[in-house]
């Protein structure tokens, strides 16, 4: 056990930039995968939100995308693209949209219509209320989907290095082919547990601050002795 | 200001929610539509703003088409208050006021002050600004949907049930506030409600409305006084129509200002002079300021003659009286009750200032504006009626 630990330090200091560079390469190609699928994802939900007829055909093509084993994915899209990242961002674009569309397509369906009759009466136009009162008030949603796309995704670009994209599961993947090489194996896949870990614990934390009812950062009893003025 | 001709909204080809709408508001009016759920309030409402467009009809604003005008321009013009209150969860109080302003592109400071001042209008204090809406109470939210409406003060502003769900004391604290601030700022008001004694209160005309046709129009006293058909009757109420009526007329209006009277240091020989007269039984006395002490009859000044040179030496018996401002409604089961045949009107300072008879009641029992208790009293009163005077 001491000696695994022993090892795995001994690895670190003597791999520290190689580790940090596939660390960083990891996230990147997670965070990529995620991003890009935003940007199409979210503007599509949208649309989906206000055109009801769409969304459920919309909807069931991402599942089927979401469906798809990840090797059987990734081998496709190698054919497709060869290999290397742009295989990985590809494959996780894909499986991110899912999780993006469907979350925004819930959020702004469930915009209080009130709200909306709300800003319309006050004269706002489409846009303004898209942008003032709709994504404000769907956007913690849209934040919950972005963070589950990028746990999921930082689990799939692990399997991105059987097909030449690198990151932590390069060196998961030295570790095996190595006799004795529970130490390196370890050294992959602990930063790549934490890395999902914190990114959920970021998203999450991201999630409420945007969550659309909002308070005053006062403590409560300040604001509860106010008696309302008859 | 605003006119309706010949307005219909019809839903599915089939249900008119408004129905063959025409009337004309002026300009500071304050306007009450009310009538059962359902019957095209706030359907009403929204075709003004056009948040719902008419199927026919023509509906004006300062004599211009609404439906030719710039929908959004239109929108902002007018200030609304939803049935639901609707104000935006991630916004901050003064977010929520002034985001009529934010949409005029008002400057931030600007926005800030029309903010304070709007708050100080309903007697919010200045704190309330940065909270948010879930951390107010029902009331304080109804306030602000109410100031977020006026905020861009726009002439015209369109009130959905704004009190709708508020206890009955706040409701009546608001009601008072806002019918004070609406003679302030002197708006044309277009109010919602389902409520007659909130209609009543704020209304300068009520608009009846039922099954999206309009009933009746008129101001307050018009409708209390001649409801155009049954429909009207049962939803102003029994109750609320006979107190009304009771009121248009108080003890004052039906008094006889000419009771027979004799000051209290007159003497018992002057009393039976002015009794034989004024061809009556009794007198009313009073001192010299005028103020009721009692009354004397023919019997008491017989059994004290040999010791009484004055009235004021005679013990008076106390009258029961009624203020010359109460209600003829109470004065009339106040007389029935106590069996008597006229009561004494005073002032505020017991002072005489007349007599209400049983006589002088008699027309109005007759209208029997009083129902079955009228009915009752006709009785009584042909009876009575002999024995007076
Ligand atoms: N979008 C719609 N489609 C079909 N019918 C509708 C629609 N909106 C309203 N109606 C009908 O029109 C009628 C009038 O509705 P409206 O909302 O104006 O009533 P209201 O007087 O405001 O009632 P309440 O006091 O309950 O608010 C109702 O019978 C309602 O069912
Ligand atoms: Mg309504």
């Amino acid at each position: 056990m001491f000696e695994l630990i022993g090892d795995l330090v001994t690895y670190y200091s003597q791999n520290f930039s190689y580790v940090a560079q596939e660390f960083y390469r990891h996230f990147l190609m997670a965070a990529y995968g995620v991003l890009f699928a935003a940007i199409v994802s979210i503007p599509l939900g949208v649309v989906i939100a206000r055109y009801g007829r769409l969304s459920n055909g919309v909807i069931q093509l991402a599942n089927i995308i979401q469906t798809i084993p990840h090797l059987a994915m990734l081998s496709m899209l190698m054919l497709a693209i060869g290999l290397g990242a742009n295989t990985v961002v590809v494959a996780l674009f894909l499986y991110s949209i899912l999780p993006i569309l469907k979350n925004t397509y819930t959020g702004i369906v469930n915009v209080d219509q009130v709200l909306l009759d709300s800003g319309r009466a006050m004269g706002m136009t489409k846009g303004q209320i898209l942008r003032m009162v709709e994504l404000p008030l769907a956007l913690s949603v849209i934040m919950a989907g972005l963070r589950n796309a990028l746990v999921i995704a930082i689990g799939i670009v692990a399997i991105g290095a059987f097909f030449g994209a690198g990151g932590m599961g390069d060196i998961i993947i030295r570790g095996t082919n190595v006799t004795d090489g529970t130490a390196i194996i370890l050294a992959g896949a602990i930063p790549t547990a934490l890395m999902a870990i914190i990114a959920d614990l970021i998203m999450g934390t991201l999630e409420k601050v945007f969550h659309p009812v909002k308070s005053t950062p006062k403590d409560k009893t300040g604001t509860e002795k106010e008696a309302e003025p008859a | 200001m605003l006119t309706f001709e010949h307005v219909s909204k019809i839903y599915n080809g089939e249900n008119y929610a408004v129905k063959n709408l025409s009337f004309e508001i002026d300009r500071g009016e304050f306007i009450v539509f009310i009538g059962p759920s359902g019957c095209g309030k706030t359907t009403t409402m929204k075709m003004i703003n056009r948040l719902i467009d008419p199927t026919e009809g023509v509906i004006t604003i300062d004599g211009h088409d609404a439906q030719v005008q710039d929908a959004v321009q239109l929108r902002r013009d007018i200030g609304y208050v939803i049935q639901q209150i609707g104000l935006f969860p991630h916004m901050s109080i003064q977010e929520n006021v002034t985001l009529v302003p934010k949409l005029m592109n008002w400057s931030k400071e600007k926005r800030k002050e029309r903010a304070k001042e709007l708050l100080a209008l309903v007697d919010m204090e200045e704190e309330f600004l940065a909270r948010y809406p879930n951390e107010l109470s029902g009331g304080q939210q109804q306030r602000v949907g109410v100031l977020r409406a006026l905020a861009a003060d726009p002439p015209l502003i369109l009130m959905d049930e704004p009190f709708g769900a508020l206890d009955p004391i706040t409701r009546d604290t608001l009601q008072d506030e806002f019918k004070k601030l609406q003679q302030r700022i002197g708006k044309t008001i277009i109010f919602v409600t389902h409520d007659m004694d909130e209609a009543l209160k704020l209304a300068d005309r009520i608009v009846m409305l039922r099954e999206g046709e309009i009933v009746q129009m008129g101001t307050p006293d018009e409708i209390l006084s001649a409801p155009a058909n049954a429909f009207v009757e049962d939803f102003i109420g029994k109750d609320r129509l006979l107190q009304s009526r009771a009121t248009v007329q108080t003890v004052e209006q039906l008094m006889n200002i000419t009771p027979a009277t004799i000051t209290e240091t007159a003497t018992t020989s002057k009393a039976v002079q002015v009794m034989r007269e004024k061809r009556v039984d009794a007198l009313l006395v009073t001192n010299e300021y005028g103020t009721l002490k009692g009354y004397v009859d023919i019997e008491m000044i017989e059994s004290h003659r040999k010791q009484s040179e004055n009235i004021s030496d005679i013990h008076l018996t106390t009258l029961h009286t009624v203020k010359k401002d109460a209600y003829v409604r109470d004065s009339v089961s106040r007389i029935l009750k106590l069996g008597v045949s006229y009561v004494p009107v005073v002032d505020d300072d017991m002072r005489l200032v007349g007599i209400l008879t049983r006589a002088s009641l008699v027309d109005l029992v007759y209208d029997s504006i009083w129902g079955d208790e009228g009915a009752a009293a006709d009785e009584q009163e042909a009876v009575l009626e002999e024995t007076i005077l």
